[in-house]
């Protein structure tokens, strides 16, 4: 299902040792039997909630009717929603398991696209890309599958094809997003103040756009104007993102990266207090604890609970995580020859700034100048315009000079 | 990277377009970096007590309100009442998807009690459970099926508890058939492990064995008119041995081939009664011939039954897609190397033995007639199972 892209054993024997602790969590607190009937054990969503109503329905329609792929596509759909709204990878099972007839076949465009984007949150990036191309030589006008593809190809580094897709997107979408999706490109590949701009003059134009599209402009904005050092402007743009008031999960990460590239840990800490459920947030949590002095107590607890999840994911053969186990094993564990290994996996599956940055700093702390030599030159063909990253590269080549 | 919305219309499009935009619901694109929970996880420790096996079995409340409504009351919370009310429901929910031992005689499980545990992300209901499990065996055969079919990306996680420390296995939708040795080293992935597994089938495939071994033992000595008679030339000996080894190797590794393949599905009952009729025809010949001469054609015609059979182990081991070629072809040469083992065990004392009498009068009948019973015993048994 996925491509599997692990670092050598080697390099996690560390952690390995720590196997019992993925059991410990279950064994060492014993199991029991409760005291009181009326005792709660969990939360669920209630019976008569109209999401939980409409799934049930669908799925009572869709085992009448198991053939039927527009029902399929339809409750796949609300799962993909769901996931969006809660990082929850349970539902990317189900909708994976509600499009299992049509996994591995040619199937309808809807379903195609949505495979790509079950394919894409799972990193599997040549699967999804290869469906969408299927789906777009059928539906050569689809959208949102020109979208995808862009979104994926911007995230493997392949620009050229990216700009192409962002074209083709020109007459098929709102205003914001396709000047977002072309700002995404443009921002990486030497033209970063431009699309800044550009971007502005988008939202400025657009005050009516959704919610959704305008968090995304303001996101991709607040990114772009920290890559270049102007991080007021990017505080102000991170701040309009958040107020708009979607629950965005990618938004409160970028939010935090930023305030730790800023040195302002604590205030880090307080935007992801209680999102210790998401592991993602939770990294960036430890992160701040960990540079708060005295670092709070809790930071213990979430550095083992990242260590069981990263150990579990890698034993479920997920390889979705490179990049957070690499910030993980370099800025908490310490261990710079493991991050390097893990950001070397990363850096074959994707390419975005973040990416690019971990090889660095892991490169570099583990003093091993060549093997971020890839990266380096990915930067200069690119004009990839990052502060930290022109620091990472010009410390590297200094490094080499040796 | 972030999402990208799309909005339902859009005044200056095409109708066309502007009609299958409203028409599809709106898609956000996943941001790649997936920020997530932990996914559906279930846990299962398998410890051994005496003859028994028993179990204890973590299921996430999560998973299992998923396909079966543990909120009796609809009241938004599921209290250790109802959970207890459910207790068959969930038992028999579980149960059916977790099978301990080989088919056609899977261990028989049996529910001990319910317990709950909380871990880090939530409560889990807890089934300890027993099963009869035969403990001379080395080898456990697990088929692992919980909340597969609601959730693809569900992992069940099994720790095996033995004297010499903990193995543990991952089972997933495709990885859903596992077995694991309760000692000594773990059956791994290489080809050396199915070298291994094609040595150890044919070395406890003793229907296989004794059919060759019913063909050999008349090997060194030639029938003439009603009575055997002792060949002079080793090479001769040698000889008939290579033709029908040779030809039991080539008939079962195509069969083999064919049906891990997937292109040939013999039902197993069948296979299996017929390897053990097999095996009393080939040493009933030995008493009373019922072919002549060409024993190379029988071990051709019956080794085509014998592969089926073989296959049966191979497809138990639940390899991936793209493991199989390479699978089959050490486990192939797993098996002729095993098989080559006996041979070559055997041969020496055949050839010496050829004239003496208690070999032709007394080993030959004896042994063949002993090996028929045995085998029809075995067919008795695979008959009427």
């Amino acid at each position: 299902m996925n491509p599997s892209l692990f670092p050598s054993s080697a390099a996690w024997s560390c952690l390995l040792l720590d196997c019992a602790l993925l059991f410990n969590a279950p064994a060492a607190a014993a199991p029991f039997v409760p005291r009181d009937d009326s005792e709660i054990l969990a939360r669920v969503p209630d019976r008569r909630d109209p999401l939980a109503v409409g799934l049930r329905e669908r799925h009572v329609a869709l085992s009448a009717n198991p053939g039927n792929w527009t029902l399929a596509s339809d409750l796949a759909q609300r799962y993909l929603q769901l996931h969006r709204a809660s990082g929850d990878p349970r539902h990317l099972g189900r909708a994976q398991s509600v499009l299992a007839p049509w996994w591995e076949a040619s199937a309808p465009v809807p379903i195609l696209v949505q495979r790509a984007t079950l394919k894409q949150s799972l990193h599997d990036f040549p699967g999804a890309l290869r469906d969408l191309h299927a789906a777009l030589q059928q539906a050569p006008d689809d959208g949102q599958a020109w979208l995808t593809k862009a979104t994926i190809l911007t995230v493997c580094g392949d620009y050229e094809q990216a700009r192409r897709c962002c074209l083709a997107l020109a007459r098929l979408a709102s205003d914001v997003v396709v000047v977002t999706a072309s700002a995404s490109v443009a921002a990486l590949t030497g033209q970063a103040e431009r699309s800044c701009e550009v971007l502005r003059q988008a939202l400025a134009r657009n005050g009516s756009a959704p919610a959704g599209e305008k968090v995304w402009a303001q996101t991709v904005l607040a990114e772009a104007c920290a890559r270049l050092g102007q991080t007021e402007e990017a505080e102000r743009h991170f701040r309009e993102a958040l107020a708009l008031g979607e629950r965005d999960l990618y938004l409160l990460g970028a939010f935090a990266d930023f305030l730790l590239d800023a040195g302002r840990p604590r205030e880090a800490a307080q935007w992801l207090r209680s999102e210790t459920g998401v592991e993602g947030l939770l990294l960036r949590l430890a992160l701040a604890e960990s540079r708060q002095t005295p670092p709070p107590e809790t930071l213990a607890r979430n550095v083992r609970r990242l260590q069981e999840w990263f150990l579990q994911a890698q034993r479920r053969g997920d390889s979705i995580h490179h990049r957070e186990q690499a910030r993980f094993a370099l800025h908490l564990l310490r261990q710079p020859g493991e991050a390097l290994q893990l950001a070397a996996a990363n850096w074959k599956v994707q390419r975005e700034p973040a990416d690019v940055r971990i090889l660095l700093e892991a490169a570099l702390a583990a003093g091993q100048p060549k093997a971020a030599a890839d990266a380096v030159h990915f930067v200069r063909t690119n004009q990839l315009q990052d502060r930290c990253i022109e620091r990472l590269v010009a410390a590297l080549t200094a490094e080499e000079a040796q | 990277m972030n999402p990208g919305k799309l909005p339902s219309t859009k005044s200056g499009l095409n109708l066309r377009v502007a009609a299958s935009l409203a028409a599809s619901i709106l898609l956000w694109v996943c941001p790649p970096v997936t920020v997530a929970h932990q996914a559906g996880n279930s846990y299962l420790t398998l410890t051994r007590a005496g003859a028994q096996l028993r179990g204890e079995w973590h299921l996430a409340l999560r998973d299992l309100h998923d396909v079966l409504d543990l909120d009796a009351d609809g009241s938004g919370d599921i209290t250790w009442g109802e959970l207890r009310s459910q207790q068959a429901a969930i038992s028999n929910y579980a149960l059916a998807r977790l099978q301990l031992g080989e088919a056609p005689r899977p261990a028989s499980l049996h529910l001990a009690e319910l317990l709950v545990d909380i871990h880090s992300d939530g409560a889990y209901a807890v089934l300890r459970f027993t099963a009869d499990h035969s403990a001379a065996e080395d080898l456990l055969h697990v088929e692992y099926s919980a909340f597969f079919e609601v959730d693809r990306l569900h992992r069940g996680w099994l720790r095996l508890e033995t004297p010499e420390g903990v193995r543990t296995a991952v089972f997933g939708p495709d990885a859903a058939v596992q077995r694991l040795a309760w000692s000594g080293k773990q059956p791994g992935h290489g080809p050396a492990a199915f070298i291994r597994e094609g040595v150890w089938h044919i070395w406890t495939g003793y229907d296989h064995i004794l059919f060759l071994l019913a063909l050999l033992l008349p090997g060194s000595l030639r029938l003439s008119a009603r009575e055997w008679e002792p060949v002079v030339s080793f090479r001769v000996v040698l000889g008939e041995v290579v033709r029908i080894v040779t030809a039991f190797t080539v008939a079962h590794s195509l069969t083999l081939s064919l049906a891990v393949l997937g292109r040939v599905h013999p039902a197993a009952r069948l296979v299996e009664c017929t390897i053990a009729a097999s095996v009393i025809l080939a040493a009933a010949n030995n008493i009373r011939p019922i072919f002549r001469g060409r024993a190379w054609l029988v071990a051709f015609v019956f080794g085509l039954v014998h592969g089926f059979g073989f296959a049966n182990a191979l497809a138990d081991l639940g390899l991936r897609p793209g493991q199989v070629a390479g699978a089959l072809l050490a486990f192939n040469l797993g098996v002729e190397a095993g098989q080559l083992a006996i041979v070559l065990a055997l041969l020496p004392a055949l050839f010496v033995w050829r004239d003496r009498a208690f070999y032709r009068n007394l080993l030959l009948p004896v042994g063949s007639c002993a090996i028929a019973l045995v085998a029809s015993f075995w067919l008795a048994e695979r008959l009427f199972d």
